[in-house]
């Protein structure tokens, strides 16, 4: 078992790989490079970072990291199959956060697999890329800091959580300009396949649809389950969630707590 | 003495299915608590209900679910409940019991909101109203959360996981 925590992006990267390769501490080592230089270009609390010069006109796209075309490309993307509830201009400024962050985990989940590894798990800030498994995933109770709502298990899953919790009401509806609040926590599942880096985008604008259109979108689209904490505490989740539960069940869980 | 039986079996059904409701053409995994396979009044879900933090799909109460409206003698019969009127509207259960013992629970009236609204609230997933998960009991690996900040971080489950493991 190999473990790292890396800080970065203004959270923390965890990494997990359960079958190390003799290339796997190299490939560690490329990823918080990655990590960081993905943090220097895209970063937009950095005024130097090239989305920071973009955003001011003083660079133009072709002028940019090659990685930042292909970044906003996919914003693009993840707007039209979100019916523009993502958008990569929150708020007005130039802001690919939404997308960056998943995308991270991505790449360095694609290292760790370069480097031979097959069971490993990398978490941006608790949005999650998980590759084998069985992966055992605690879902962050917005309103109780220690607890979970719910355990879900699986391999190969993406999970990405969107919230107030832990800064507030940060996401901003891209239709009204103000912070949603239709919801505590969102919380999508990606199926094999599916990738946390459009996990992650599209649990962002699910959030902001609230939790109605949350839900009804993601029951429509593929690949996608959902777990939504309303700010009352309520839960509701798409009918497929439960396929993504672990097999051991609630009695197992209290018996363990007790 | 049987009539009490009956009620209160029809009380905790009533209890679950206000917290999970099922609809028949519900597709997908079994139903958790739908048809069970004669667990008494439930005693796999009958737990929640002292849960300090389960969601407030239990706002109806158990105050509000129904009374046996048929207590007739002999080995399967079905005992509908009252139409209780719940915040999501009016939901009626039927508890099919052999002796005392439930086998099968069914919703026959719904809310009548809209369907994809329905479908989605009614998911058997009682789990995810059981009591908040305590992480190391949970064996977890790791957590998925709104976005850490770095000292958010620190307080953090996934911290506490990313040191245990070191």
């Amino acid at each position: 078992m190999l473990r790292h925590a890396e800080p970065v992006m203004g959270t923390v990267f965890s990494i997990t790989v359960r079958d190390p390769t003799p290339r796997t501490p190299e490939a560690l080592e490329r990823i918080v490079e990655r990590l960081h230089r993905i943090d220097a270009v895209f970063s937009t609390y950095r005024p130097d970072s090239d989305i920071s010069r973009l955003d001011r006109g003083e660079l133009t796209p072709d002028d940019c990291d090659p990685d930042v075309p292909v970044v906003l490309a996919a914003c693009r993307a993840v707007a039209a199959e979100t019916d523009s509830w993502f958008t990569e201009r929150p708020g007005g400024r130039l802001d690919p956060s939404g997308w960056v962050k998943g995308w991270a985990v991505e790449e360095a989940a694609g290292l760790l697999r370069s480097s031979g590894a097959r069971h490993y798990c990398v978490s941006g800030g608790g949005d999650l890329q998980t590759s084998g498994g069985p992966w055992r995933i605690g879902i962050a109770d917005p309103w109780q800091p220690g607890l979970l709502a719910a355990v879900l298990a699986g391999h190969d899953l993406a999970v990405a959580t969107s919230g107030t919790a832990e800064r507030g009401a940060h996401v901003l509806d891209p239709r009204t300009g103000r912070p949603a609040t239709g919801l505590a926590s969102l919380t999508l599942v990606g199926a094999p396949g599916t990738g946390i880096a459009r996990t992650d985008a599209w649990a962002t604008a699910a959030f902001a649809m609230g939790p109605d259109r949350a839900l009804a979108w993601a029951t429509r689209r593929p690949g996608i389950e959902a777990l939504a904490v309303l700010p009352d505490g309520t839960k509701r989740w798409t009918p497929g969630l439960p396929g993504h539960l672990p097999a051991s069940g609630p009695a197992d869980w209290r018996s363990a707590v007790g | 003495m049987r009539r009490a039986v009956v009620t209160s079996a029809a009380t905790a059904a009533g209890v679950v299915l206000l917290l999970s409701l099922k609809p028949h053409e519900a597709a997908g995994p079994a139903p958790v608590i739908g048809s069970g396979s004669g667990s008494a009044t439930g005693s796999d879900v009958s737990a929640p209900s002292n849960a300090p933090s389960s969601g407030s799909q239990s706002a109806a109460g158990p105050s509000a679910a129904a009374a046996p409206s048929a207590s007739a003698a002999g080995a399967t019969r079905k005992v509908s409940g009252d139409t209780v009127n719940t915040r999501y509207g009016p939901v009626q259960v039927q508890v099919t019991l052999a002796g005392s013992r439930i086998t099968a629970v069914d919703v026959v009236k719904y809310p009548t909101s809209e369907r994809r609204d329905r479908e989605i609230n009614t998911a058997a997933l009682p789990v995810l109203n059981q009591e908040a998960i305590s992480a190391q009991s949970a064996g977890i690996d790791v957590v998925s959360g709104a976005t850490y900040t770095s000292d958010g971080y620190i307080r953090s489950l996934q911290s506490a996981l990313d040191r245990a493991k070191g």
